[in-house]
């Protein structure tokens, strides 16, 4: 008989220090580790914008040269969309969603940690080609067959392939994760439709992940198999359908807008009722919209390609399926409105951004619904009014409302309040900057300047908007320097919160904050939606949620911490370098990850007590 | 006591909201996505079929005869999964090895068929009698026909020239589509020889089940895909009105 005693490393029982966050897999810890990370890499984006806004500032400015210049709008917008508002939606997803529910953690707590870690991987990986020879040029679509070897030589593409195959591993590991935690976990009376909203879009949201990222990794599979193997997929010469990236691209890109958006609304529909101090108006209507809105978008993605010439019936049947859209949309926004109406609001920070979100969203939804009429589109593609559209709903749509967000939940989180004085000051500036920033590019736009252009001539009369977006531009970096202040000063020294500063509808107010390690002493009963809310106001206690002795912490089991994950994560690391320098080192990456799926498989969720 | 989390051994699925265990369940949404990932794949096949400038063509190099015996092979370790689960459930660990190594063995099959395959495409021949009539020989032998220029009739051509997924789109998209099938079996073999290994350390039995359980969902999808890639591009290939 084969004995397969391999001699692994002692497992990490109750580490301590840098051993704690490189193994652990508490759903808390590595919300936090997401946030982090993705703050980070928001920095970088924002920086690598900043280059673009100084070099457009004035025109024939020479402050980065062309090539550069492609590099530095490619990478800022794959930064933001894979390496920053994903991720950052992640990071609440993590330390949210399991305390919304009433779980003590996600449903498999080892692959959490790695799609961390492989997140992390893919972000070094493809922030690491600005030093290797250069970074990805060809947008962060990244259209074949400009993609190509023959047009683009360099490692560039190489690098932006393999991360985004690194992060779309990530992200598949994570929405499964979370199907299977919402699905699974909910607290006993948990309906469907008892769940939070910002559970609710969660759920759709990684519904669209496990569906839409394959689209994507069958894609840049094949443009792999086209750079590295001489293929002929994308090759025109062969024969080739020179539309079959776009298409695959935005079959996959189009539902990725939701993915980047849906969170937000989520995230929204949970502020705004708090301080409105009225229930969400409408929720199952909301709840229905967001998930029309999920299936929709996987009906329009041609609406990016309406200048290519799908001819008359496809841009129509597009147009409408895109239009169409704008309905469950807008009664997300009247939801909200509603919500408010005749509410007791309370102005915080976290509801200013919230309200904030709304405004600056109807402003990118109605330049949508102008460009989803293909005939207007065609004056509007690849213009800077484009640029302002998709601006006005990721940055005044999704980091509104991640900021929001931090701006709530961060007294959970860390035990302490954020200062809303500079929180105040933080909307304002955020929120002033952002318009100053994006709304010019409108008048740039219709009045026809390209995108993706690195400069222009003084002749073309764009010289007064783009100084004033780049102004704009600056000063959003500066609140964002503001934000930064305060979450460092608040977390040092902020107002002590305890456990339900908002006086809040959801579970995970009904725990102290920071919660424990276990999250819930004694599981929650729910009967009713916002249970915590009811249980509050209703005495005869509709809901039983919180407190309670039950057991005591000792006989809660937790998962035990693992080494595997992060191995496996650095086993794709070194395989993604190896695929681009060396096969060898590819199949020594490879060897490391497939052997510690291996220990992983056959290490048990806990050890056996010892006694 | 509740656990957090998945519970050690994946088997107790009354702490869960729906009753269905947490890892079956994951196994379902990766299945859902893989659908995806095989759909583009498919997608491409059909969107560049037609498209290729130069042979060969399915028509070409298809032997259908040969690949039908491969897909019976792989359809019928669907049915020896099946009974090694059901072994194993009824109590008997004999049988479920037995029938767990026939699968993956008729896994192996189906495997050294796709490589023969491919290497037959690799060293494909162009081979017909210059007496043929001129509408029996394939799109692809006709670029050839100039070979029997001041040849009698009973001259045959005979040219090496294989299908690698650098000569045309159709290599391309077929060996991309097909390999990624094969490299799916492969997964799936080694996933069944890693469930044989581990019987005998006792990690499976009539109780613990649920891994073989999973392996099974994964292997019976991958057949399933099988059958649409064997029609879509063997027999839709092959025989025309398609």
């Amino acid at each position: 008989m084969i004995s397969l005693t391999i001699p692994i490393p002692k497992r990490p029982t109750h580490p301590t220090g840098i051993w704690n966050w490189l193994t652990t897999i508490d759903h808390k810890r590595i919300g936090i580790l997401y946030g982090v990370t993705a703050f980070i890499l928001f920095l970088t984006g924002g920086i690598e914008a900043l280059y673009m806004r100084a070099q457009l500032a004035t025109p024939e400015a020479e402050i980065v040269s062309p090539e550069v210049f492609n590099q530095l709008f490619t990478m800022h917008g794959t930064t933001m969309i894979f390496l920053a508002i994903m991720p950052m939606g992640t990071a609440f997803f993590n330390y949210i969603i399991p305390l919304q529910i009433g779980a003590r953690d996600v449903a498999f707590p080892r692959l959490n940690a790695f799609s961390y870690w492989t997140f992390l991987a893919g972000a070094i990986m493809l922030k690491s080609s600005w030093f290797l020879g250069g970074a990805p040029n060809a947008g962060w679509f990244g259209y074949a067959p400009i993609t190509g070897v023959p047009y683009n030589p360099g490692h560039g593409i190489d690098f932006w392939i393999l991360s985004l195959q690194i992060l779309g591993i990530a992200s598949l590991a994570a929405a499964f994760n979370f199907v299977v935690t919402i699905i699974n976990m909910r607290a006993p009376g948990m309906s469907l439709m008892r769940m939070p909203l910002f559970t609710w879009m969660t759920f759709v949201t990684s519904l669209l992940l496990i569906l839409a990222f394959p689209v994507i990794t069958v894609a840049l599979i094949e443009l792999m198999f086209d750079r590295f193997y001489g293929a002929n997929f994308f090759v025109p010469a062969a024969g080739a359908s020179p539309l079959l990236w776009q298409h695959l691209f935005w079959i996959f890109g189009h539902p990725e807008v939701y993915i980047l958006i849906l969170p937000a609304m989520g995230i929204i529909s949970e502020i705004i009722p708090t301080f409105s101090k009225k229930p969400l108006f409408g929720y199952p209507v909301v709840v229905l919209s967001g998930v029309v809105i999920a299936f929709m978008g996987w009906m329009v993605w041609s609406h990016h390609m309406f200048t290519v010439g799908l001819g008359p019936v496809a841009n129509s049947v597009f147009a409408l399926t895109t239009m169409a859209i704008a309905v469950p949309t807008g009664v997300k926004i009247f939801s909200w409105m509603g919500t408010m109406w005749r509410g007791s609001i309370h102005f915080s920070t976290a509801m200013l951004f919230s309200v904030g979100f709304v405004a600056l969203f109807i402003i990118g939804g109605l330049s949508g619904v102008m460009h989803s009429s293909a005939a207007s589109d065609a004056q509007q593609q690849d213009t800077y009014f484009i640029v302002a559209h998709l601006h006005y709903v990721l940055f005044g749509g999704s980091i509104m409302a991640l900021l929001a967000a931090v701006y709530y939940w961060f007294p959970k989180i860390t035990g302490r309040l954020m200062s809303e004085s500079i929180g105040k000051i933080n909307f304002w500036l955020t929120f002033i900057a952002m318009n100053l920033t994006f709304f010019p590019m409108h008048f740039t736009g219709l009045d026809g300047m390209p995108r993706r252009i690195y400069t222009y001539g003084t002749e073309m009369g764009w010289d007064l908007w783009n100084a004033v977006a780049s102004m704009g531009a600056f000063l959003l970096a500066a609140s964002i320097l503001v934000f930064m202040h305060n979450v460092v000063r608040s977390y040092r020294k902020g107002e002590i919160s305890g456990s339900d500063p908002w006086d809040g509808r959801t579970l995970e107010w009904s725990i102290s904050s920071p919660p424990p390690e276990y999250n819930f002493a004694e599981i929650p009963v729910v009967e009713t939606r916002d249970p915590f809310w009811a249980q509050k106001r209703d005495s005869v206690a509709t809901a039983r949620v919180g407190g309670g002795s039950g057991e005591g912490e000792h006989d809660i089991h937790m998962p035990q911490p693992s080494y595997w994950p992060l191995v496996v994560s650095i086993g794709l690391l070194i395989g993604g370098y190896g695929l681009i320098y060396n096969v060898a080192v590819a199949v020594v990456g490879g060897a490391i990850a497939l052997i510690a799926v291996y220990a992983w498989s056959f290490e048990p969720v806990n050890e056996p007590e010892e006694h | 006591m509740l656990e957090a989390g998945a519970d050690p051994h994946g088997e107790n699925s009354e702490h869960t909201t729906t009753g269905l265990n947490h890892r079956k369940l994951l196994m379902w949404a990766f299945l859902g996505s893989d659908c995806m990932f095989f759909g583009t794949l498919i997608g491409t096949y059909l969107v560049s079929k037609g498209r290729s400038l130069v042979g060969p063509y399915a028509v070409d190099v298809f032997d259908i005869p040969v690949t039908s015996v491969s897909t019976f092979v792989l359809l019928m370790s669907s049915m020896s999964m099946v009974l090694a689960y059901a072994a194993l459930t009824r109590g008997s660990l004999k049988g479920f090895r037995i029938w767990i190594a026939s699968t993956a063995i008729m896994g192996m099959t189906f495997l050294s068929f796709q490589v023969f395959e491919f290497y037959e495409f690799a060293n494909h021949e162009v081979h017909f009698k210059c007496s043929t009539p001129i509408s029996d020989l394939t799109e692809h032998e006709r670029t050839f026909i100039d070979k029997c220029a001041g040849q009698d009739a009973s001259h045959e051509v005979e040219e090496q020239h294989g299908l690698t997924p650098r000569t045309n789109l159709f290599g391309t998209t077929f060996f991309v589509l097909t390999g990624f099938h094969g490299a799916h079996v492969t997964l799936g073999v080694v996933w069944l020889l890693s469930l044989l290994f581990y019987s005998f350390r006792g990690g499976v039995t009539a109780k613990r089940n649920l891994d073989v359980d999973l392996a099974a969902l994964y292997w019976h999808f991958v057949d399933v895909v099988w059958i649409v890639i064997f029609t879509v591009v063997y027999l839709f290939g092959v025989f025309p009105g398609f």
